[in-house]
């Protein structure tokens, strides 16, 4: 209630979050334990590889595996100190597209191919304005499309959406997102079915977009020079588990995790040679069902074992204060490490 | 769409010509074959040579195949007169000719057989719609469950057994050991429709089992894949209630593909279903082919299978331009 308290909960916490599958095969321990926060206006960055839990973590906290029986979340999650995980799923379904809504990674498949890609934003509008009429909602889509930069969006309300450009698909699927002004954006690889001068378009478009609604955003990617470039916070996930956060800036000058090396390695540089070969994380992720004992990096780890066999047996913590790390690797090693082994090879 | 629309009617005229070529030619042939002559079969066994020689010009059956083919199509578009000196006997459009058995004109005989067909094909279409699509789409939403077991379950039984036995079946139980349903005796609509419910009740349901049980299997099939598209995902995460997630988004998808099948079952059924008619004792097109295949009679069978083939293409037809319509991926491409 009262403005400036410093015990006020952040706009979006998410506490020890645990999303789990039951499957044939075993359990499936999509994300564990992980927390973090984000406040208005401010954009958190998840990375990792496929499989890592950074799409399962947003699916949760739009509760949209509340429709998959064998789906089982634990842990809290906060937007706007209302907690999700124990509301009802008419409770989340209301904030669900109102005050927090999600862009897809391909809106070719996201969007249904048999309504006009109007329509389907006028739904969108209506299910959390009921009592607006539909040519008010058609003048609030309109509005929306030219707002993301579609050319003639009169005319293109009533197209489908294959009859749309990539590009042009992915801008009405964030006017979809940002027609009743969410003030929790998450987008899930935005630009990954894009080509790169439309993907530096789209990231300056939802740029724009939150400095103008002040939304808090999370952007779900795989590639770093897009968190590096629209980030405040940065989250890495790793089967499953946070291994390392902190601010942005913090995290690329200074990464502490072995496997955040090892994505900075594999990413192309246009300041070096192109004959120079790449850096990648050797082996490949871990099955989610059986993940390995103790640091579950530590089968693809070339420092594994350096602190006697604690990275086999202990689960390392999650430790630091602004800027946290979960390794077993002493602070001094690691900053040895990546001065002397890591930072002349990127 | 114009354009598509009279290719698509070309294309039906072009197969249903290719439909009467291909059955008047095997009318003409099959004759030739057994060594039966057609003029004796119109006319009876104990027929003395001259009348069997003037029917045989009186029906054009010395004709070459040709210009009997020829005939035949001016018969169907315009009508045709049969004429032997000053025997003249008039044949209205479309004319198929006459039974060998009865004399009678076969037209008019078969127009007659339809409303019993029709009778039976869309009652039948309603309920398996109903019941194939509402359980199959229930099947798939409760995937696993016990509903969903006891729902496929009854489907194979459906697509397994033969209409015989569940035709005869349900006879016996609900006609023969109930009592609940009379025997059966079709009563034309206009008379009294409430009979005419009555009387066909219980061929509707052994039908409409039949089809159900593919309908259930194909919906739940269809619903299970859309469900898992992200359009629905998108769907849910623009909060619309779960309701409109399926009976909208979900299910429009997932019927798309039904329509298809719908068209070309149930163009399929208007031309006769043999077996439905003869297991409930219907004088429809399915029984009254089945009565001339018996007695060797050609121009009713040839008028049957022209009627089915028309009903067919024609349903096909339909099914295009409908996906024409609910599709606007083909409607555009």
């Amino acid at each position: 209630m009262s403005i400036g308290a410093t015990n006020a909960r952040p706009f979006l916490e998410v506490k020890d979050l645990n999303v789990r599958f039951e499957t044939d095969d075993g359990i499936v321990q999509a994300v564990s334990d992980s927390s973090f926060s984000l406040e208005r206006g401010q954009t958190l960055g998840i990375v990792g590889e496929s499989g890592s839990g950074k799409s399962v973590t947003s699916l949760a906290i739009l509760g949209l595996h509340r429709t998959r029986s064998n789906a089982k979340v634990s842990g809290e999650i906060w937007v706007d100190d209302e907690e999700l995980v124990t509301a009802s799923d008419e409770q989340v379904r209301l904030l669900r597209g109102g005050k927090m809504s999600m862009i897809f990674q391909d809106p070719l498949s996201a969007m249904h191919p048999y309504f006009t890609v109007g329509s389907q934003i006028v739904e969108a509008y209506r299910v959390h304005h009921p009592n607006v009429n539909k040519k008010i909602a058609r003048e609030r889509t309109i509005d929306m499309l030219a707002r993301v930069g579609i050319p003639q969006p009169e005319r293109r309300f009533n197209d489908y959406a294959h009859q749309f450009s990539g590009g042009m698909r992915q801008r009405a699927m964030i006017a979809m997102a940002l027609v009743n002004d969410p003030s929790l954006l998450i987008a899930d690889e935005p630009t990954t079915a894009l080509d790169v001068t439309v993907q530096a378009q789209i990231l300056d478009l939802i740029r724009d977009l939150q400095e103008e609604f002040g939304s808090a955003v999370i952007m779900i990617t795989h590639d770093l020079g897009v968190v590096a470039e629209l980030a405040d916070d940065v989250l890495v996930m790793y089967g499953g588990k946070v291994i390392e956060k902190g601010p942005a800036l913090e995290v690329f000058q200074n990464p502490q995790h072995p496997y955040t090396w090892g994505l900075l390695g594999s990413m192309p540089r246009l300041d070096r040679d192109v004959r120079e070969r790449l850096n990648p994380v050797k082996g490949s992720p871990p099955s989610l069902i059986n993940l390995p004992s103790g640091c579950a990096f530590h089968p693809r780890c070339p420092y594994a074992g350096r602190n006697g066999n604690r990275s086999f047996t202990e689960v390392p913590v999650l430790h630091g204060d602004l800027h946290q790390v979960a390794c077993h690797l002493p602070q001094e090693e690691r900053t040895r490490l990546f001065q002397q082994e890591v930072l002349p090879n990127l | 769409m114009l354009a598509y629309l009279i290719r698509r009617l070309i294309n039906a005229v072009i197969t249903l010509l290719v439909v009467t070529a291909v059955t008047f030619g095997i009318f003409f042939l099959v004759p030739k074959a057994t060594g039966s002559d057609p003029a004796l079969l119109y006319i009876g066994k104990t027929s003395d040579a001259a009348s069997v020689e003037g029917i045989r010009v009186k029906m054009g059956l010395d004709d070459p195949i040709v210009v009997q083919y020829g005939k035949f199509l001016k018969g169907l578009v315009a009508g045709r007169d049969y004429a032997n000196g000053p025997d003249v006997q008039h044949c209205p459009a479309p004319c198929l000719g006459y039974s060998f058995k009865t004399d009678q004109e076969v037209t008019p005989l078969l127009l007659g057989d339809l409303p019993v067909t029709l009778s039976l094909a869309l009652g039948a279409a309603v309920l398996w719609l109903i019941m194939g699509i509402s359980t199959g789409v229930i099947s798939a939403l409760r995937r696993g469950s016990i509903i969903d077991r006891t729902v496929m379950t009854g489907a194979l039984a459906g697509v397994s057994l033969p209409i015989y036995f569940t035709g005869l079946l349900s006879s016996a139980i609900f006609v023969y050991w109930l009592g609940w349903l009379p025997q059966g005796n079709y009563v034309p609509f206009t008379e009294s429709p409430g009979d005419w419910f009555i009387q066909l009740l219980l061929p509707w349901i052994t039908l409409a089992f039949l089809f159900a049980a593919t309908y259930a299997r194909l919906t739940r099939a269809n619903m299970l894949e859309t469900l898992g598209e992200d359009y629905v995902r998108t769907a849910r995460a623009k909060g619309l209630r779960e309701r409109t997630v399926i009976g909208k988004h979900a299910l429009r998808s997932g019927l798309t593909p039904i329509v298809t099948v719908f068209g070309l079952d149930l163009g399929a059924l208007l031309g006769g279903a043999v077996l439905t008619e003869t297991v409930f004792n219907l004088r429809g097109l399915g029984y009254q082919a089945l009565t001339a295949i018996r007695g060797n009679d050609l121009p009713i069978i040839l008028g049957v299978t022209l009627i089915a083939a028309a009903f067919i293409v024609f349903a096909n037809l339909i099914v295009d331009l409908v996906y024409g319509i609910i599709d606007p991926r083909v409607r555009l491409a």
